[in-house]
Formats: structure tokens, C-alpha cells, sequence
């Protein structure tokens, strides 16, 4: 992993140098004008990548940083005397409270919701800078201090400038792919409520990514303003500047700091090039060549360029996260289940959708060390249930209480923070990392360090027997181990309590054993499960106390020796006619 | 009859909303077919609005082929058969372009799958926009007709006659569109086929087939508001963008997937967008329609008539 980013710097590096010499051969004007709109735009397009690329939400707005950025630069230059030396940096701040003040709300929607709501925030800006008088704003020309206000007459000093920004935004982008920043956000992007549930505070993650976002892009706003003197709202709060980082980064390659700059260096001096050599004749062919391309390229390599010339060339590397050396012990969860506590409370919980009432007061104790099920027909609330503990809903009614804590109002991943960890009734895996990788992100809340996340994750794998399968891509695995991943996952930060919905659903008669197993051995190192399961037969055999759920609530609580006796549970499952029958039978 | 200044002004601006609602929830229906059963966000919808106005434009003045129907009736004739041109043009693209990043085979792919669609309509609109450059030329033009500028007198408001028309068209239209989907066959196939495009295959719907008539009816659709907007204003090859926001705005007003919602929220953002001139600046106009629009997403994200489902 670390050879890898050591490598990646190298080259990182390496463009810096052929950027530079590029710049030193090329003696027109305005070839160097269109080296630095390559530069730039690729910034745009590595800030874009930042928060869509990784995370997965997806941008039609980041003209809105652009654009306020250029404004920043400019607006200061005009008003205040403020050089773009610090007017650029300014802009960062600018673009990274954009960030801040459009994700906040803008970070409720998902999808396509998501997507149209960021498209129309450039787009409202246009039309408000319009109205307040900046159609065509110039920057002033400082004929005698024109290296203070970064006025150069050697075209090859923006080129500089625009390299130390991509420079930089390359390193930010290396770094945040290497790192548990990285990884929340691919989580995020692979199964939202997962990571959320795994301990990751996604609403954080997503907020820094979208202020570093506009952070960069800002910066490069501002310098193409500088650069071109002259700024209106079209261009650069129009369309075309909220499409081009999409553009650049989708052709290259999304989710890699290479895609968008091999997006940038292929269409921008093609669609620059075009314009400059076809302009007055054919005024719109740089704009159709440009479609043309995408489509093509889309239509060949839909993966993007990146990833398809990595697929073609590169050999198949092993998993990024694979070191040989052996996984020190981890020390186990230090509650052991010395004393029979209440771990955890739950008190007068309700829960309604609309009509329907699908928990209604429920009273459930899980003591400390147990192994506690849940059953009920179909639709009793047992999913229900978990959701609400673990903080994906929260209950019209009641409290919880986990070792005395209140966890009423917590969200999921400050749930998982307080030691509960849950898997889901439809496995919710990161089917694009590996086993381990899928792991580590659970490991993340127990841990200081990634180093340290890792070794839970290996120690996690071991305990529920998949370490072999540690380097297989989640996708490619069979019902059973993705059941055993997501209970590694829930297991990795050494939780007090997990909560396992319907872990044995779907499995055959030879994989439930070895699943029982896995869940008794973890029992007995001293953490508390919560089971749900609506077949009766394999739970017998497994817990040591039932509740059963049935419509919303808690019919019957006890043994297992009891409940399969106890009438209204009958009932709930085999209906009252069966049991009219049976006692009929019986008398 | 005296109304004051203020209530004359009003119900002037709804008149004129509510006429030029019309042709917005046409457009958002086709734009609504598209999303409800493709699930694509379509950039290039503005486009297709806009080479419908070109096509009636063409069809009314440049061949002169509909002048024999007269200034009243011409116009509107061509923006029907705008409708059909697009209609054809979209089956193509779809046949050619748009089914290789669409459908089930790429809903499979994850994530992959979803780039190239936005990509793909992203690169279908720089090449109408900027092909239109070229071959229609950057001057603006309309359609000029005797109703577009003559009025008809309700006691003290005034209608726009080449308005009044496009709104009746547009409403006939939206019926026979909401027809369709819910009586024909494959108008049913359509809807199943949004609904759940596996289960459609089980039950022997070609979702490959129903998804190319979604999107050529989509965009024949908008085209056909295209063409009745084009006597009422004048447009050039970018015209597009003024209205895939309007578009967005109402379908997601409406509820994404629902049509009837489609219609009510094109409705809506046209009376926005009129009614906001009584308390905002004109350019700021279509700052309105953002903010409404954001609003929307944040208070309803389901929209009037949408549903939203989600299981953990």
C-alpha cells in the first residue's frame, strides 16, 4: 500500500517535469494559453472527482465553485486591491464554504435527487450575478506592479501556476485515496446505509469531501480568471463549465486521480484546437467533434479510458491492502459476561408509517452475554426493530438504553460508536472492495490508525473462519461467506452487542451449521447477540431466550422450551383455526 | 368593471401563466415518459424541445409547404407534425446510440451503467446544439403569426391568442397522452416496464422496444411544445438550456415518474415563472423557478403525486 502511493508520487512528479519541459518547447502564445486551460480544467475535474468520482454522488453544479471563485478573484482585485496571490487562496476559502453551505441541505436528497439539485445552484447564481450588474467584469491592469497582481507577459508563469494547482489537487486526491477518507467515501458510494451502520459517519465524510471539493475548485476558478483577464456569469457559471469536469473525468476514467487528468489532456486541446483552427467557419464543430468524442468513447469504453487501459495493460495486481506479515492478537472484547447485566433496555417503543402501526410498545431486555432471538411470522416488526436501535429510524415512542447510556436520537453510526454492531437481512456488502477491504471499513470506528484497522479486520476474518477468502472481491462470493464478511464487518471493532437479521436466511442445511457455530463461538467470547429469524427450528437449537414479535408486538418473552409451547405463539404462526384444531385433537 | 392596479396586475400574470403552463407541462410529460420509464437523466431534452421549433419553424415558413392552410391553422399543424420528425429522429438515436448505455443489460453493470447515460445525453446535446449552430445558424428567429400578436379581451385581461391555442393543443394533447399510457397495450407494457423492467420481462414485454418508444414519445412530445412555444417566442440553436431547467423543475415538482404530476408541475412552474414578475426583477425570473425547484426537492422530494419507498 505504501509502496504503491510511493510509486504513484513518482509520477505524480514525473508530469510535473513533462509539463514543464512541454511548456519550455512550445513558443506560441496561444498553445500555452491552451496548456493552461488543460491544467486548469483539470483541477475542476480532480475537485469533481473528489466528491462524485469517489463518494458517488454526483455534481451538475460545480460551475457554482467555479464560477464564485472567478468572482472572489476578480470582485477583490476591483474593489478591495486584493492581488490574486491572496485572492486565490481566498477563493478556496470561498469555494470550501460554498461546500459547506450547499451540501448541508443538499446532502438530505440521493441519486438523481442529488444530481438535479446541484444543477440548479450554478444556475440560479448566473442569473443573480446578471442581475447584479457583473455581466462583463474585467480585471484591472497594474502596469506597475504587474508581478504583485500576478499580471505576467511570459504566458509560461500561468503554466507554472496552473501546474502547482493541479500539483496540489493530484496530492490532495492521492491523499485522500489512500487513506480512511478514501475508503468512506467508496463505501458511501457502494452501500450507504452499510457504512453508516459499519460506524462511518457519512453525513461528515460527505461535507469535508464536498468543501475540499469546492475548496479546489475555487482556486481554480479564480486562477482561470486571472488568466483570461475577463469574467461574465456564462462563462463560468454556465452549463458547459458544470459539464466539463463530468465530461473530462467520465471519458478518463471516474474514482481515479488519472482519469480526469487523462480527460483534460485529450479533449481540451482537441475541442480548443478545433475552435481555433474551424472557428470562423464552422462556428459550432468544436462543440460537435466534442459529442462526437464522448459518445464514441462511451459507446467503446464506458468505463472510461483509465480503467480500460489499466484493464488491457496492467497485470492483475493483488489487493492493495494485502501485507504477509502476521496479525498480531488483538485483544478481545474486555466485557465479559462475568455478571448477568441488562445490556440492553428497550421501553415503550411505537413506531407508525403512515396507518400502520408496525411496533407498539414493546418492552425487550437483552441481558449481557446472552444469545437472544427474535421470531415472529412475516411482517411481525423484527427488521423494524433493529432499525430503530440501531438509529435508521427513530421511534414515535419510548427509549432505549444501552448499558445505561440513553441511544434514543443517536444516529446509526454514533450507535455503532457505542458498540452495537448489525448485519443486514439482505446482505448489504461492498461488492467492489475486497473481503478485507469490506472488513477494514467496519473496523475503522475501533481503531486509531489504519494500521490498526487492518489488524482488527484480519483478527475479525479469523474469528468467523473466512481469513483464506481475505483477498477475493466481495461480488464473487457465495451466500454463506458474504454472511460470514458482514458478521466479520459487525465483529471488526469489537462491538458488545451485535444484532444479526435474518443471518441464516437463505442458507442450506450444510452452511447453517457452520454459521450456527460461528455465532455460538462468538457468544462465547463474550459479546451479546441479538438474532432475528422467523424459523423457529434452527433457533431453538441456538438461543438461550426468545421474545416473539407478532403485528407490532411483543406477544410472548422466554425460554425456548417455554415459547414453543406457549399458545398465542402457536397462533401467531400456524393461525387460530390450527390451533383450535390441536387442542381439539388434544381434548 | 374596475379592479385595482394591483389585483388587474395579478390575475394578468396568472392568465398568462396559466397559458404558457400549457406548453411547459407538455414538454414536462415528455420529459416525465422518459425519466418514469428509463430512469435517465436526459440533457439533451432541451435540445429535442428545440429542434422541434425549428422543424415547425421550417414547415410553416421556409418551404412553405403548410401555407396553403392559412396563418391560424399552419402554425399549429406544423408544430403537430414536429412531433412525428422528432418522434423518428429519437427512435433512431435510441436505436443507435442510446439502448447501448440503457436498459437492463447495463442496469446490471452498477454504477458504470449510469455514467454513460449522463454522458451519452450530454454528448447528444453539444452535438444538436452545436450542429444546430452550424446548419440553422446563430440568428434568433419565430414563427410570426396573426394570433401571436392579436389578444382576446376577458374584461379587463389579455390573452395572448397564439398562447390561448398553444394551451387548448397542449391540454388536448396531455389527455391523449395520459390515454394512451393507461388504456392501450403499449401504453400498459410502458408503465409496467418503469415499474419494474424485470418482472415486465417475465411477463413477456419487450422492455428493450417499450424503453425506445418511452424515449422517442418523450422527446416527440417536447418537440411538439417546442413547436407550439415557437410562435410565441423567439429561439435560436441554444435555446435548449432555458428549458431543461424549467423541465426538471416540473417533472420533479409533479413527482418523478408520475405523468398526471408531470402536467400539474409544468403547469405550476409556468405561473411561477409569470407570477414572479410581479415581485421580482425580470432576470430574475428563473431564479425563481431554482428556488421553487430546490424547495421542492427539499420539503417533497417526492413531489405532489409521487411515492417514495425505501427498505432496509
Amino acid at each position: 500500500m505504501k509502496s504503491a502511493a510511493a510509486r504513484r508520487r513518482w509520477v505524480i512528479f514525473a508530469v510535473a517535469v513533462v509539463v514543464l519541459l512541454v511548456s519550455l518547447v512550445i513558443r506560441s502564445a496561444y498553445y500555452q494559453l491552451v496548456l493552461t486551460q488543460v491544467l486548469l480544467w483539470a483541477v475542476l475535474s480532480l475537485a469533481w472527482n473528489i466528491l462524485s468520482g469517489y463518494s458517488g454522488y454526483f455534481s451538475f453544479g460545480h460551475a457554482a465553485f467555479w464560477g464564485l471563485g472567478a468572482y472572489t478573484v476578480t470582485l477583490g482585485m476591483i474593489n478591495l486591491d486584493l492581488t490574486p496571490w491572496l485572492g486565490i487562496p481566498l477563493a478556496a476559502i470561498v469555494g470550501g464554504l460554498a461546500g459547506a453551505v450547499i451540501g448541508y441541505p443538499t446532502f438530505r436528497l440521493r441519486g438523481h435527487y442529488f444530481a438535479l439539485a446541484m444543477l440548479a445552484y450554478p444556475l440560479a447564481m448566473l442569473y443573480v450575478f446578471q442581475w447584479l450588474g457583473y455581466q462583463e467584469v474585467s480585471l484591472p491592469m497594474k502596469r506597475d506592479a504587474p508581478l504583485l497582481y500576478m499580471q505576467f507577459a511570459d504566458q509560461r508563469a500561468y503554466v507554472v501556476l496552473a501546474l502547482g494547482l493541479l500539483v496540489v489537487a493530484l496530492a490532495v486526491s492521492l491523499r485522500v485515496e489512500n487513506s480512511r477518507f478514501g475508503m468512506a467515501l467508496l463505501a458511501i458510494k457502494q452501500n450507504e446505509p452499510a457504512a453508516e451502520a459499519a460506524g462511518i459517519d457519512t453525513w461528515r465524510w460527505k461535507m469535508r469531501a464536498i468543501m475540499l471539493s469546492g475548496a479546489l475548485a475555487g482556486m481554480a476558478g479564480g486562477l482561470y480568471a486571472v488568466v483570461l483577464l475577463v469574467v461574465t456569469p456564462e462563462s463560468v457559471f454556465g452549463m458547459l463549465v458544470s459539464a466539463q469536469p463530468l465530461i473530462l473525468a467520465l471519458f478518463g476514467g471516474v474514482g481515479n486521480l488519472w482519469g480526469p487528468v487523462i480527460g483534460a489532456v485529450v479533449l481540451v486541446p482537441l475541442a480548443e484546437g478545433l475552435n481555433g483552427e474551424l472557428g470562423d467557419v464552422l462556428p459550432g464543430i468544436q462543440g460537435v467533434v466534442y459529442g462526437v468524442a464522448i459518445i464514441l468513447i462511451i459507446l467503446g469504453a464506458p468505463e472510461g479510458v483509465y480503467w480500460r487501459l489499466r484493464d488491457r495493460f496492467a497485470k492483475p495486481r493483488s489487493a492493495p491492502l494485502i501485507s504477509a506479515e502476521p496479525v498480531p492478537a488483538v485483544a478481545r472484547s474486555d466485557a465479559r459476561p462475568t455478571d448477568r447485566d441488562d445490556l440492553l433496555v428497550l421501553r415503550g417503543i411505537g413506531i407508525s408509517f403512515g396507518g400502520l402501526r408496525a411496533l407498539d410498545n414493546v418492552d425487550l431486555v437483552v441481558r449481557e452475554g446472552s444469545l437472544h432471538g427474535i421470531i415472529g411470522p412475516n411482517g411481525a416488526g423484527k427488521t423494524t426493530l433493529f432499525n430503530v436501535v440501531n438509529g435508521f429510524l427513530a421511534p414515535d415512542a419510548g427509549e432505549i438504553r444501552f448499558g445505561g447510556d440513553q441511544l434514543t436520537g443517536l444516529r446509526p453510526n454514533q450507535v455503532c460508536r457505542r458498540g452495537i454492531g448489525r448485519t443486514f437481512q439482505v446482505v448489504r456488502a461492498f461488492s467492489r472492495m475486497t473481503v478485507l477491504e469490506n472488513v477494514v471499513v467496519g473496523a475503522f470506528v475501533g481503531a486509531h490508525d489504519d494500521r490498526a484497522a487492518e489488524q482488527m479486520a484480519r483478527a475479525a476474518l479469523d474469528r468467523v473462519g473466512l481469513a483464506d477468502r481475505a483477498a477475493a472481491m466481495a461480488g464473487g462470493l457465495t451466500t454463506r461467506e458474504l454472511r460470514l464478511m458482514e458478521l466479520a464487518r459487525a465483529l471488526a471493532p469489537l462491538p458488545r452487542l451485535v444484532l444479526l437479521d435474518e443471518t441464516l436466511a437463505g442458507l442450506g442445511h450444510d452452511d447453517l451449521g457452520g454459521i450456527l457455530d460461528v455465532i455460538r463461538r462468538v457468544r462465547e467470547e463474550g459479546v451479546t447477540v441479538l438474532i432475528i429469524e422467523h424459523t423457529m427450528q434452527a433457533m431453538v437449537r441456538l438461543v438461550d431466550e426468545f421474545s416473539v414479535l407478532d403485528h407490532g408486538r411483543l406477544i410472548a418473552a422466554g425460554r425456548p422450551d417455554e415459547i414453543v409451547r406457549d399458545r398465542r405463539v402457536i397462533e401467531a404462526y400456524l393461525g387460530r383455526r390450527w390451533m383450535d384444531r390441536v387442542t381439539n385433537a388434544v381434548a | 368593471m374596475n379592479l385595482p392596479p394591483f389585483l388587474l396586475e395579478f390575475l394578468q400574470a396568472l392568465a398568462a401563466g396559466v397559458t404558457v403552463g400549457g406548453a411547459y407541462a407538455l414538454m414536462c410529460i415528455g420529459l416525465g415518459i422518459i425519466f418514469g420509464s428509463m430512469r435517465v437523466i436526459n440533457f439533451a431534452q432541451g435540445d429535442f424541445l428545440m429542434l422541434g421549433m425549428y422543424v415547425a419553424f421550417y414547415l410553416t415558413t421556409g418551404y412553405g409547404i403548410l401555407a396553403f392552410l392559412g396563418p391560424y391553422a399552419g402554425p399549429i399543424i406544423a408544430a403537430f407534425l414536429a412531433g412525428p420528425v422528432v418522434f423518428a429522429v429519437g427512435w433512431l438515436v435510441h436505436r443507435f446510440i442510446v439502448s447501448r448505455v440503457t436498459g437492463l443489460g447495463v442496469a446490471a453493470s452498477e454504477g458504470a451503467g449510469a455514467y454513460g447515460q449522463i454522458i451519452v445525453t450530454l454528448g447528444l446535446s453539444l452535438i444538436l446544439q452545436n450542429g444546430g449552430l452550424i446548419v440553422l445558424g446563430s440568428t434568433p428567429t419565430g414563427i410570426r403569426t396573426p394570433l401571436s400578436r392579436s389578444s382576446w379581451k376577458i374584461g379587463p385581461i389579455l390573452l395572448n391568442q397564439a398562447r390561448v391555442v398553444s394551451f387548448l393543443v397542449a391540454v388536448a394533447l396531455v389527455v391523449a397522452a395520459y390515454l394512451f399510457l393507461g388504456r392501450t397495450r403499449t401504453g400498459k407494457g410502458l408503465r409496467a416496464a418503469a415499474d419494474n423492467s424485470t418482472a415486465a420481462i417475465y411477463m413477456g414485454i419487450d422492455v428493450d422496444r417499450a424503453h425506445r418508444i418511452a424515449w422517442s414519445l418523450g422527446v416527440g412530445i417536447t418537440a411538439v411544445a417546442g413547436g407550439l412555444l415557437a410562435s410565441s417566442q423567439s429561439f435560436q440553436p441554444y435555446v435548449g438550456f432555458d428549458f431543461v431547467i424549467v423541465m426538471y423543475a416540473g417533472v420533479v415538482l409533479g413527482g418523478l415518474g408520475s405523468i398526471l404530476g408531470a402536467f400539474w408541475g409544468g403547469l405550476l412552474i409556468g405561473i411561477v415563472q409569470q407570477m414572479s414578475t410581479l415581485v421580482l426583477p425580470y432576470q430574475l425570473q428563473n431564479t425563481a423557478i431554482f428556488v421553487v425547484f430546490l424547495l421542492i426537492i427539499f420539503l417533497r422530494p417526492q413531489g405532489l403525486f409521487g411515492q417514495l419507498s425505501e427498505r432496509t
